[in-house]
């Protein structure tokens, strides 16, 4: 049994709850949220009971990333479940949703076995693991949906590829349906995204690399929706990326249901960023254009937008030192979701308690998880962050196994001081 | 002659694109490959400026005359040219690109020429040698000596390039010839015609300062050079044109549609042609309007005088 730990003279956002004020939090020995809010000040405790005086820094939720790529099983050398722990716990995040794009890929129940068995472990968050949606990621034929949600699978999706058959998606929303599993998609039609590496426009004109079209999102987005209008299962949009999906979906929105997430580096970067062959910055979905991105930031102000995520995916540096034709796609980002999300709080973009709904609360709504909030009694995972405090994104200073940072040499303002789960502080910077 | 260029110094250490070039840099590296033009019709072509000097040729793509005017301006300059063989390297054992360099440019080459079927593929190298690189052609991105080729020619039989109306013609998508011409004449004052088929142009190319048009008669109105490209089959990964039948038919270079330019336009093609398709075969040879071999001539003279001035 752990201490009793009383925080004082902190700035509490819990959007779940509705808090956005000075207070305090106290943890209770079991690790449990035991009081929260304005009411938990230095008046109201024992004047015997030991405190840690916050002096205005700022306590959410702990982080829910949506989003996650891990290395294990297969791809051990790019990031375990252990050192995808620890980044995690240095950017304040303690639940993630880890994608089945994996040697072997997580399709069946003997394989949910094991890897509840190594996250639980080795791992120090809490780790809901995904189902592929297609055996093998083939995109052929529907996995167990029933019996892997039975094991602890938390939604079922094909990570970075997207079901392109028709009729499998409708024949899988229906099976959705019958057993509330949540279908999470990536958007993007392949023939038309056939080959491409970069947003279709003047920087692949200029760059000489094929381009992907915004339609390639836009067209998977309206045959989803399409079919969702008839079979109607939890239906989350995984990513996406352009001005033009932000027009489908607030045309869709009110007679269909389903919601959306958007990776933190499509509202933090462009397509210019990409530069002289950057392939750190080879994303998919891809950057897009400046009026992309600012249709994004709009996306969620307008609750348009549910969820922000870091699409970590950590590559080893091999896979970078390429063409940018032959470099693997992706980024590391799991520990500075959340700086750089307070970057577009700090530049005026979002509002922080919109930011940290994105972060929190809404990606477990979606999740039916009961995280990402400050409810008493609930498990006291949260994480202090002095929101204000400057500093500089260097590779090696990254604690991911894997240090491809979209973000290197970025300045950010905004630090996670310590992250706890269950109550234990797991990290301090 | 050779005294009064000794001054100007090039602003880049590798030769990497068009667009890195200042219109300092162009003149320099024209008025230079304007010596080489006599000494390479003269009967002792070899001079000795680059003796000692070791040039390697990296073709990751196969290629005709590239390769071979490349190897033979280097040898007419005296250096030691060796041309890897990709075929046997260690390239095929999964040998990455970096690699490859890090090794070659532990043999200390002074100056490595590279095509990539890759685009940027010459920058990453740049990155990891010491010595100069010359881009030969990267993907669809640069292929600068082309353009400084083609920019000779024009000069050569037009005495200008400033207030010429060229047109260049075909699969623009493709192509890294393009977007160098593009850069280069541009830059030095020509007013540049794009014209494809809406499926080989590439989007946003009309914010490169160029027009652009979907059919030959508007596009080659009042041209003094018609560009035409190579349609690049080998890089279609899937249904770009309905026929090479119908795009001769359309986009092909015939007489007929030569009359919409202006009567003493020239025609010019970087070459390997594809005779009939893009281009029709007597007009390809015809030597008052064909300057399609004089391309391939001045080229040794160019690439002889980007070999001198990025050896320096």
């Amino acid at each position: 049994m752990m201490k009793k730990k009383i925080f004082l003279n902190a700035y509490i956002v819990d959007p779940k709850n509705s808090l956005d004020e000075k207070g305090g939090l106290i943890i209770s020995e079991s690790g449990k949220i035991e009081a929260v809010g304005k009411k938990v000040n230095k008046n109201n405790i024992s004047s015997r009971e030991k405190y840690i005086d916050l002096e205005g820094k700022y306590i959410f939720p702990g982080i829910v990333d949506m989003r996650v790529f891990v290395g294990e099983p297969g791809f051990e050398y790019k990031e375990n479940f252990r050192t995808l722990s620890e980044a995690a716990l240095a950017g304040g995040v303690t639940s993630v949703v880890t994608m089945p794009n994996t040697i072997p890929v997580i399709d069946n129940v003997s394989i949910v076995d094991f890897l509840k068995r190594r996250g639980r472990d080795k791992a120090k968050i809490n780790i809901y693991p995904t189902g592929s949606l297609s055996k093998n990621l083939e995109g052929n034929n529907m996995t167990e949906f029933g019996l892997l949600k039975s094991r602890g699978i938390i939604g079922f999706t094909d990570g970075y590829k997207t079901i392109q058959n028709t009729r499998l998606m409708s024949r899988m929303m229906k099976s959705a349906y019958d057993l509330d599993c949540l279908i999470m998609q990536h958007v993007e039609d392949s023939e038309l995204a056939k080959d491409g590496l970069v947003n279709e426009g003047i920087i692949a004109t200029k760059l000489g690399l094929q381009g992907i079209s915004d339609l390639a999102e836009k067209i998977i987005i309206e045959r989803d929706l399409s079919l969702l209008e008839d079979f109607n299962c939890r239906y989350h949009i995984s990513q996406i990326s352009s001005e033009k999906s932000i027009e489908v979906i607030k045309r869709r929105k009110d007679n269909v249901k389903f919601t959306c997430g958007v990776s933190i580096n499509n509202l933090s970067l462009n397509e210019n960023d990409i530069g002289d062959f950057r392939t750190f910055l080879k994303l998919s979905p891809p950057l897009r254009t400046e009026t992309d991105r600012l249709a994004l930031i709009k996306g969620i102000n307008n609750d348009l937008v549910d969820v922000i995520v870091s699409d970590h995916k950590p590559e080893d540096e091999e896979q970078k030192r390429l063409t940018f034709a032959q470099a693997a796609s992706g980024a590391s980002g799991i520990e500075t979701l959340l700086p750089l999300a307070l970057e577009l709080f700090h530049n005026g973009s979002i509002k922080l308690n919109k930011i940290i709904r994105a972060l929190t609360c809404n990606p477990a709504k979606i999740l039916k998880i009961n995280k990402g909030n400050l409810d008493i009694d609930n498990d006291a995972d949260f994480c202090i962050v002095d929101i204000n405090k400057p500093w500089i994104v260097k590779k090696d200073n990254i604690v991911s196994k894997s240090k491809n940072t979209s973000i290197e040499d970025r300045k950010l303002q905004g630090k996670v001081l310590s992250t706890y789960v269950k109550g234990e502080e797991l990290f301090k910077n | 002659m050779a005294n009064s260029n000794k001054a100007i110094k090039i602003s880049q250490k590798h030769l990497l694109g068009i667009q890195d070039l200042s219109i300092k840099d162009v003149n320099h590296i024209l008025n230079e490959s304007k010596q080489f033009i006599a000494l390479n019709k003269s009967k002792n072509k070899k001079i000795d400026i680059l003796r000692g000097k070791t040039q390697i040729n990296l073709f990751f793509e196969p290629s005709t005359r590239t390769q071979s005017s490349f190897e033979l301006a280097g040898k007419r300059l005296g250096a030691d040219v060796m041309s890897m063989n990709i075929g046997n390297s260690a390239i095929k054992k999964g040998e990455t690109l970096i690699d490859t360099a890090m090794t070659l440019n532990a043999m200390h080459p002074d100056i490595i020429v590279v095509r990539h079927q890759d685009s940027g593929a010459t920058n990453l190298l740049s990155q990891k040698v010491n010595c100069s690189v010359l881009n030969a052609g990267d993907g669809r991105r640069e292929h600068p000596t082309q353009a400084l080729l083609d920019a000779l020619t024009i000069i050569d039989r037009k005495k200008k390039i400033e207030g010429l109306k060229i047109a260049i013609c075909g699969d623009i998508l493709h192509s890294r010839v393009a977007r160098s011409n593009i850069y280069l004449l541009n830059m030095l004052g020509a007013e540049v015609n794009i014209v494809a088929p809406s499926n080989l142009m590439p989007k946003d190319i009309e914010k490169f300062g160029v027009s652009i048009y979907s059919n030959m008669k508007e596009g080659l109105k009042d041209c003094d050079i018609v560009m035409m490209l190579r349609l690049q089959s080998e890089r279609m990964t899937s249904s770009f044109l309905s026929s090479n039948r119908e795009y001769y038919e359309y986009y092909g270079l015939t007489p007929d549609k030569l009359k919409y330019a202006k009567d003493e336009a020239l025609i010019m093609h970087p070459g390997p042609m594809n005779r009939g398709i893009e281009i029709d075969t007597k007009l390809a040879d015809d030597i008052n309007k064909s300057v399609i071999k004089e391309q391939v001539e001045l080229g040794v003279a160019v690439r002889m005088a980007c070999l001198k001035i990025f050896c320096e």
